[in-house]
């Protein structure tokens, strides 16, 4: 079949079913309505479940009971109802089930805009909702990347039994890009009789469940958690080094739309100035790529690190932990759904190498 | 030796941790006992509330999912949708169902969804120690409503069966109570018909069971029954509110 072109949010639905999961329940919201709209089509020529729910509260809570039965199940949505889902993210959590949700975040806060935004970074990798807990939060940067990780979101969400989030805006939601579905399969889920509720029949009865009345139970249950957030950190991490061979004298960190734009700016620069300046790219936003940052901010060719965002200063402040702020960290944005451009990206970059004399 | 009364198997050997008087443990024995006469256990999935029934999943001796406040119903279907050869029902309370659920307790009866629920109307919120409900009766005094409940303040109770019933959606919709053992016994063959309804895959099914709450209501349990039959049985009218054989 080789190369197609596809409109993100259909290449999100398209991943999805590829990657085997064939039940999906949600409320429409601008700008990825067009995934629910092509599962609505899809999955029931396929033998799945697609439902609209009355809410993305109801959603979410939908996800919840299908995910206790042990199938593959996603939602998808944009940051209001994101908000909404997070009572329900909190009991997935808690009751340490598999899910996949994908945010194609928008600006806020409130109703804010439905253009691109990275407003959301906070939510997804420190407050998705309530109590301890943690999504594991994969954030390609382009179509074909979004089909590649929702494969792997299924198998990690299993492997974990914690929920993924994938975070995307409308600009990858709603752009064509070439996919390649040929090299796309979904790996076999494991065996789930053991906890899903799916009937006692020649077995212990099964539950579903997150609460623990008793503290020292609940502690040791967040410990498990925490255990579980740290392997994570030990083993999933993902992260892309461009232009980073040459011991570049500014790092930039970047993620998502406005990676790409770093990538183009970075790629002119290469050619026009010979500034020597990388790119970190963090694929895993939880967890963060601190290692290696941490160790670029001791390296003596490293003078700064420039952090570009469509936030008003969000993985910044994981950069600078990260960092340790060894070195600057320098900052540009644009909010409120303006993706950066290229021209004012590069600017931002020659004035960090000012500051620093190089 | 013949036995003549035994715990159903679908429940398990526990005390329960209900106050006494309370009538969730009736309510639960009678959901059991459906579960075994109808032999669904090895394939019933019960979706457990928020509320002093929280521990439902700890009573029943099936698979049990324990849901957030109000969610019962979109938990429900989300399992019943997956996985359609199972037989799932939501045990609810009316804060639980009247109130921070309302949303999903009136989509899912209008989508028809292939579930059963099982409503427990109390008249008080009783987990959290005694606030009022959606279904508080006008005057009633409880934590929240000190002076009574004031119909001009905060309007009139809401009758579930009644909402529920305008939806143009085939469903089962009763209302049953759990005063007397003669009630009791109606009670539990409204549940049969609901469970057999959904067992046929004809329609959504809900049953309302009025209950007492002693200790939040602050009165002692025969007494509670009494105060059920004045005050409640006249404003929740008991019987059947819509088949799905009715015509439209
Ligand atoms: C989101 C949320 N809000 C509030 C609560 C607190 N809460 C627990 S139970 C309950 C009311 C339960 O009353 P009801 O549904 O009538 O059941 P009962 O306890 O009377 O059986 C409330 C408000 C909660 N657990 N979660």
């Amino acid at each position: 079949m080789a190369k197609i072109l596809m409109k993100g949010s259909e290449a999100i639905g398209e991943a999805a079913i590829k990657a085997g999961c064939l039940s999906y329940f949600a409320y429409p919201i601008t700008p990825q309505s067009e995934i629910a709209e092509y599962l609505a089509k899809r999955l029931p020529k396929i033998g799945g479940t697609f439902l609209q729910a009355e809410s993305e509260i109801a959603a979410s809570q939908m996800v919840f009971g299908a995910a206790g039965t042990g199938v593959r199940v996603m939602t998808t949505s944009s940051s209001p109802g994101i908000s909404l889902m997070s009572e329900a993210m909190s009991y997935i959590a808690g009751a340490e089930l598999p899910a996949v949700f994908v945010n194609i975040v928008r600006g806020g806060p409130g109703l804010g805009g439905i253009l691109p935004s990275q407003g959301d970074y906070f939510q997804a990798t420190k407050g998705a909702g309530h109590g301890n807990f943690r999504f594991l939060v994969l954030a390609p940067a382009n179509v074909q990347e979004f089909v590649d990780y929702m494969i792997k979101a299924f198998p990690l969400a299993e492997k974990y039994r914690n929920p993924v989030m994938l975070v995307g805006d409308g600009l990858i939601a709603q752009m064509m890009e070439p996919v390649d579905f040929d090299n796309v399969a979904s790996t076999p889920q494991g065996d789930v009789e053991s906890w899903a509720t799916t009937g006692c029949k020649d077995r212990e009865t099964n539950l579903i469940n997150s609460l623990f009345l008793d503290p020292l139970k609940l502690e040791k249950f967040n410990d498990k958690l925490a255990d579980k957030y740290n392997r994570m950190r030990d083993e999933e991490v993902v992260y892309e080094e461009y232009a980073m061979d040459d011991d570049p004298d500014v790092v930039m960190v970047a993620y998502g739309t406005t990676s790409r734009v770093v990538k183009t700016a970075i790629d002119e620069f290469r050619k026009e100035d010979k500034l020597k300046v990388g790119l970190i790219r963090p694929i895993t936003l939880f967890p963060f790529p601190m290692d290696v940052l941490r160790n670029l901010s001791a390296k003596s060719h490293v003078k700064a690190f420039g952090v570009v965002e469509m936030s008003i200063g969000q993985m910044l402040e994981d950069v600078k932990w990260a960092t340790l702020e060894r070195k600057p960290v320098e900052f540009f944005s644009r909010k409120g759904g303006i993706v950066p451009n290229p021209d004012e990206t590069k600017d931002f970059i020659k004035n960090i190498f000012k500051k620093i004399g190089a | 030796m013949k036995t003549i009364f035994k715990r159903p198997d679908s429940m398990t050997d526990m005390v329960t941790h209900y106050c006494p008087g309370c009538t969730h443990g009736t309510a639960h024995r009678m959901v059991a006992e459906v579960v075994d006469e109808m032999g669904i256990r090895e394939r019933t999935v019960g979706i457990a509330p928020v509320g002093c029934s929280v521990l439902l999943y700890k009573y029943m001796d099936t698979d049990m999912h324990q849901a957030a406040h109000g969610r019962a119903p979109a938990v429900a279907t989300g399992v019943k949708r997956v996985k359609p050869g199972l037989i799932v029902y939501s045990y609810q309370g009316d804060g639980d169902l009247a109130s921070i659920g309302t949303a999903e307790i009136i989509h899912a009866a209008n989508r028809g969804e292939k579930i059963t629920v099982v409503f427990i109307n109390n008249a008080i919120y009783g987990m959290t120690g005694g606030q009022m409900a959606p279904t508080t009766m006008p005057n009633q005094k409880t934590t929240t409503s000190p002076y009574g409940r004031d119909v001009n303040d905060v309007g009139y109770p809401m009758r579930m069966c009644e909402m529920l019933q305008t939806l143009r959606t085939p469903s089962y919709i009763a209302r049953a109570s759990l005063h007397d053992p003669l009630h009791s016994v109606q009670a539990k063959q409204a549940l049969k018909k609901a469970f057999a309804y959904q067992n046929e895959n004809k329609c959504f099914s809900f049953v309302e069971l009025l209950s007492i709450c002693p200790t939040n209501w602050g009165i002692p349990p025969v007494k509670s029954m009494d105060w059920l039959v004045e005050r409640m049985l006249p404003y929740y009218p008991l019987g059947v509110f819509k088949t799905p054989e009715d015509e439209e």
